[in-house]
């Protein structure tokens, strides 16, 4: 019987215990003694008490015996040695499990009487539409079917004793209705207890970030050494794993990262004049009609994803500019269709409105006696704004640059369509160069092995830059909380 | 070139001592009346602004008489909805004729607020923004020149004379609202204009401010709105009683506080009201 | 006592000043263009953007099709007649053989005329194989009879037809012949051949034509996640706000959420689908490809957006509400949540909007976690192979034929029709709501 059911059996039972308790508190009211919660309370606090506990004992249990099983597999397997025909514990492991799950499709008569080998195995396996992989060992037949066994017993017991904790708690819950029962406040501590439990949704998501990087990251610098990846000047990760002495340098983040900064770079050059400007226009300028259409207009461009602006770089811009340098030197383009200048021009364009939303906050927020003090002493407003409103604004516009510059070191899909695939060094803005998000993707799509480095460099790329628009982002909202402050 | 400034600040001041010996109409409101949007917030306003007197402004407040103010030097304009009607002149000509340029206006109207608002930047700054802008000092020893003159009339230039390069907003309130009237003075105007200068300050502060008001209406034709009587009394040559948008009453201060025309200004100075 | 004003002299101006007006209105002048420009260059380049997409894109919602007499012939069916026995046989048959026959009957070729006969090779879709064995599959009793069929011309024939392809090229530097030209002029002039709406686009998954393939399985992929988002997100950042904004005392544990809350909400989205490859489908076993997983990471990757929105539509509430409610006997519970809770909706609605549109567009982590797939049929449930949307258009961007632009122009501008109304409805909603305490 899969968990499921018993998860639903489960529910049924709180359900019943709602109604029961609804029914045995509605008895109360009117009573000579005066009820301390609502009828409802005693309801829910019964129907949490059939069902918070049980659920919560499943969730462990199923934990528990996976780890159990995992053992238990292992146990069974012969021990690894130099010859074995599965190289890694960890393979192995899971080729048993995928093996355990296909045989679960077979029906009950093909299960008595199973073949010996594999290959004789598989093409059941097949016609029921379970494809496995071919290095699947006849050794591990019994021993899936062993794992079979031994989990199904597991879940049946796990189940069982959930039911029974259910139907305690709905039974406790429901026997101790009395009038002077405090459900309300029993159903409200759970409910606080839930809400600090999504709260920390935030940090857990931290926590698994930073832990499930470090720990591949570790894997990673296992193979390749710290120096060779923070300090290689040569990304070319694919002959890495054959020989074993040119492997130095192979996986050098300065390329990458070089490519990420210049093409930020030329992002913010675009979007920060641009955005800026926007900005002061639209908080000091724009009558409210003009800034009634163009505020949304801003919004809508900050809603298009940024593979539409990707794509309008590797399709139209790309080209253009391509062929208007051919033009313009009368042959050989000086632009290349993906460059640094495309990615970064369609980039900065995407981060306008991001720009001009965070200045608008940060102009905004500069008080109304600034502008007075300054316009009362006869300065014209483009001079109120040069001289004291952006001065006065500048820590606050310091730290929304750096907000967006953190952005555009994360932007992946621009850079994936519009930046090139070849980590080089170079100066020149026309010609192409990669990202440390382009490699991250590069790595990961397609058919890789998952323990080898070149996969695995993935996260090491993926912590660097985590901790890059990190440090960015903290920084960055520290200083814009200080300068709120500071005008509050 | 520090003679440059001296002179241009001697002709100022010439032209205030000459006239000072008729009483003469230096600004004059004439049927003026404000609104915000669809609301009127003043009607039919007269007022005559004499050179080289303290006017001050009183009435509860809503009454109308910082709306009054901030249409001399057209401060209302910055007010998106803001709609004055009548006219208001400064010698004779009228400051919303298209002619009149702003900057020009509020170069020779200059303003003080309710609450010291000096920029973030230095007290040096803060007091050369003005001179900057429009131009005044053609050197640095001119600027200079002018920084210390006008903290020397603020009477702030012997309390900050050592720190002008530190940040104007780490002075005391009333240091700051004095540094403010610095501000104001570095661009020579003709007409200052107060908004409630000492409602954010402390007694000794005030005491400070006021006696610089005593001082500064030698030089300068000065309009004061405050909601305190006594101040109006202490610092003012003349007074004019506001009331629902509307002047009630105007006339030399003395006799204002001791024998009003309208009952309403009787029972306001007598703090029946407001 | 007016009667004594304006008795009195008016003073005389003072000499005018030099205060440099006339370069100073120059540089006001200067900079207030400096705004316009900067504006118009953000609205000029989106207009731009959309433009070339529409223009690029508009065409894919046409497909060009051919009216063909089909003749359901047991000839080429079933030549064995083996149908009653074995079933397969109606899978197998050589149904674009049914297809290549009624074309030259149409136009007139005869089977023997063989250069004629070449001329017809890549006229018709191979997607006429599923479309015609479907029917036959359904009702096996149209063998042997004839039936007029709108079959999907091929991908080059489509282009041709949409005047998308330059006859003025060489006939050996392009990919339709002029013979080919011929027959599709002959069959528009018969009014055979026409521009049919392209249901196609929404309704198949991925093929390696690009007459038959489609944004179904995108749709449906994107549906799932955004279901999970939705269903996940909303009520864990709605209970997250509630905790930190209504209960929370002010401790370290606390400001540490804050602060982790704000950094998460500008972590690089490709950050969240490395996390997703990791945990989801490495450590918890998930399925590659999933749209459970991409919805677990995209929700992730919301939360932040739903929490800001939310706490900012709660603090926006006063706090009398809350006493009020308080003061009445109720706990601070049920203050919260039947007083606080319903005049904070609104905007927890268009924060939740905003989210999920930027959910909807996301791609880089789902590239991660294996969505970039082939998939050709439906995913039943949120953990079969899928794709998304922005990723199908992704996959069609790589993809070398022109007539796949054109599909993936089309796939934008359904997207973005999303994203709009989307975007459209937070913002009115935000207008209607807008309430100020």
């Amino acid at each position: 019987m899969p968990m499921t059911y018993f998860i639903a059996i489960i529910l049924v039972i709180g359900v019943v215990a709602y109604i029961i308790g609804r029914q045995r508190a509605a008895v109360h009211t009117g009573g000579a003694v005066k009820q301390h919660s609502r009828p409802h309370y005693h309801a829910w606090w019964a129907f949490l008490l059939a069902t918070v506990p049980a659920l919560l004992f499943l969730i462990v249990w199923s934990v528990g015996s996976s780890v159990y099983l995992e053992r238990h597999i292992e146990a069974q397997l012969p021990p690894q040695t130099a010859d074995s025909a599965v190289p890694n514990r960890s393979l192995e492991l899971g080729l048993v499990r995928s093996l355990a799950n296909g045989l679960r499709r077979l029906d009950a008569a093909t299960l008595d009487k199973l073949p010996a080998t594999f290959a004789e195995l598989q093409p059941m396996l097949v016609a029921k539409g379970v494809a496995l992989a071919p290095d699947t060992q006849d050794y591990m037949i019994p021993v899936a079917v062993e794992t079979n066994r031994a989990s199904d017993g597991l879940r049946l017991t796990g189940g069982v004793i959930g039911l029974i904790l259910s139907l305690a708690g709905a039974g406790i819950a429901v026997r101790g209705i009395q009038p002077r029962t405090r459900a309300r406040n029993n159903v409200e501590r759970i409910v606080l207890w839930a809400l600090l439990g999504s709260s920390t949704i935030a940090i857990l998501t931290t926590v698994g970030i930073v832990l499930s990087m470090l720990f591949e990251t570790f894997h990673f610098f296992a193979s390749v050494p710290l120096t060779n990846f923070f300090f290689g000047t040569v990304w070319d990760p694919r002959f890495a794993a054959a020989g074993a002495g040119d492997s130095a340098g192979q996986f050098g983040l300065i390329p990458l990262l070089a490519g990420t900064l210049y093409i930020a770079l030329v992002a913010l050059l675009v979007a920060v004049p641009i955005g800026l400007m926007s900005a002061v226009y639209m908080a000091e300028y724009a009558s409210r009609r003009v800034r009634s259409i163009v505020k949304p207009t801003l919004e809508l461009l900050a809603g298009i994803p940024t593979i539409v602006y990707g794509i309008f770089a590797l399709v139209t811009l790309g080209p253009f500019l391509r062929d208007l340098s051919a033009a313009l030197t009368g042959g050989t383009p000086f632009i290349q269709a993906q460059s640094i200048f495309t990615a970064g021009l369609v980039m900065g364009i995407m981060l306008i409105p991001v720009v001009s939303s965070l200045s608008d906050d940060i102009i905004t927020a500069v008080p109304r006696a600034m502008r007075d003090g300054s316009l009362g002493l006869g300065a014209t407003r483009s001079e109120t704004i040069k001289r004291v409103i952006l001065p006065a604004a500048l820590p606050g516009i310091v730290g929304a640059v750096l907000l967006t510059a953190s952005r555009a070191i994360g932007e992946t899909m621009i850079v994936v369509l519009a930046a090139g695939v070849a980590a080089n060094l170079t100066l020149n803005p026309f010609e192409a160069m990669t990202t440390i998000t382009v490699k991250i993707v590069n790595q990961l799509t397609g058919d890789l092995e998952f323990n080898s480095p070149q996969t695995l460099v993935a996260f090491a790329l993926g912590i660097t830059l985590f901790v890059v628009t990190l440090i960015m982002n903290i920084v960055a909202l520290y200083i814009v909380r200080k300068y709120r402050e500071q005008y509050e | 070139m520090n003679i440059m400034t001296e002179q241009k600040l001697e002709q100022a001041v010439g032209a205030s001592m000459t006239a000072k010996t008729n009483e003469v109409i230096k600004m004059q409101g004439r049927k003026v009346g404000v609104f915000y949007g669809e609301k009127q917030a003043l009607f039919d306003v007269e007022l005559d602004i004499r050179q080289n007197q303290v006017t001050a402004l009183i009435g509860p407040s809503g009454c109308g008489k910082s709306t009054f103010l901030r249409c001399l030097n057209r401060m209302n304009d910055t007010i998106d909805s803001a709609r004055v009607t009548g006219k208001i002149t400064l010698d004779g000509e009228d400051v919303y004729d298209p002619k009149i340029d702003v900057v020009e206006l509020r170069a020779r109207v200059g303003m003080v607020f309710q609450k010291p608002n000096p920029f973030p930047k230095s007290i040096y700054e803060n007091v050369a923004y003005g001179p900057k802008i429009h131009g005044l000092a053609r050197t640095k020893a001119d600027l200079d020149a002018i920084v210390q003159s006008s903290l020397q009339k603020a009477a702030l230039w012997n309390e900050v004379k050592d720190r002008v390069h530190e940040p104007g907003t780490g002075l005391s309130g009333g240091q700051q609202q004095r540094l403010c009237i610095a501000r104001a003075i570095a661009v020579a105007p003709e007409v200052i204009l107060m908004d409630e200068p000492c409602s954010a300050l402390d007694p000794i502060a005030t005491a400070k401010v006021e006696e610089l008001i005593d001082e500064l209406k030698q030089n300068y034709t000065i309009v004061i709105v405050t909601h305190s009587m006594q101040q109006a009394a202490r610092v003012s040559q003349r007074t004019a009683m506001f009331h629902l948008g509307y002047l009630v009453e105007e006339g030399a201060t003395d006799k204002m506080f001791t024998n009003p025309d309208d009952k309403r200004t009787q029972d306001y100075i007598t703090g029946r009201f407001g | 006592m007016t009667a004594a004003v304006g008795t009195l002299p008016v003073a005389q101006a003072p000499a005018r000043r030099d205060i440099g007006l006339k370069r100073r209105y120059a540089a006001e002048t200067r900079f207030r263009w400096y705004g316009r420009v900067a504006i118009s260059i953000g609205v000029i380049f989106l207009a731009v953007m959309l433009i070339s997409i529409v223009s690029k894109g508009y065409t894919s919602f046409m497909q060009t099709s051919v009216l063909l007499p089909i003749t359901f012939d047991a000839k080429v069916i079933d030549p064995q007649d083996k149908r009653a026995t074995d079933p397969s046989v109606l899978i197998k048959a050589n149904y674009p053989n049914l297809a290549r026959d009624a074309l030259a009957a149409r136009l007139g070729i005869s089977p023997d005329d063989k250069p004629q006969m070449a001329a017809l090779k890549g006229f018709i879709s191979d997607g006429v194989r599923t479309q015609l064995r479907d029917m036959v599959v359904a009702d096996p009793s149209i063998i042997g009879t004839t039936r007029d069929v709108w079959v999907l011309a091929s991908a080059n024939i489509d282009s041709a037809y949409k005047g998308q392809i330059d006859l003025g090229v060489a006939e050996t530097n392009r990919k339709v012949s002029d013979k080919q030209v011929g027959f599709m002029n002959k069959l528009r002039d018969e009014g055979v051949m026409a521009g049919k709406f392209n249901t196609g686009l929404f309704v198949n998954g991925a093929s390696s034509r690009p007459e038959t393939s489609g944004m179904g399985v995108a749709i449906i992929g994107s549906f799932y996640m955004m279901l999970i988002v939705l269903l996940l997100a909303l009520p864990i950042g709605v209970a997250a706000s509630i905790y930190l904004e209504e209960f929370a005392k002010k401790t370290r544990l606390t400001d540490i959420i804050e602060v982790n809350i704000n950094n998460l909400a500008a972590v690089p989205s490709i950050v969240f689908g490395l996390l997703g490859l990791a945990v989801f489908i490495n450590f918890l076993g998930l399925p590659r490809s999933a749209a459970l997983v991409g919805g677990l990471v995209l929700t992730l990757m919301t939360l932040p957006t739903i929490i800001i929105a939310t706490r900012a539509a709660l603090a926006a509430v006063p706090p009398s509400i809350r006493s009020a409610a308080l003061g009445l006997g109720a706990s601070k519970t049920q203050a919260v949540f039947q007083h606080v809770l319903p005049l904070a909706t609104p905007g927890i609605l268009t924060g939740t909007i905003i989210g999920l549109a930027r959910a909807l567009g996301e791609t880089a982590p789902l590239l991660l976690i294996g969505m970039v797939a082939f998939v050709a049929d439906y995913p039943t449930t949120p953990l079969d192979p899928a794709t998304a949307l922005p990723v199908q258009i992704y996959m069609w961007a790589n993809e070398a034929e022109r007539a796949f632009v054109e599909r993936m122009s089309g796939a934008i501008i359904i997207l973005l029709v999303f994203l709009m109304v989307m975007n459209i409805t937070a913002i009115v909603l935000r207008r209607r709501f807008e309430r100020r305490w």
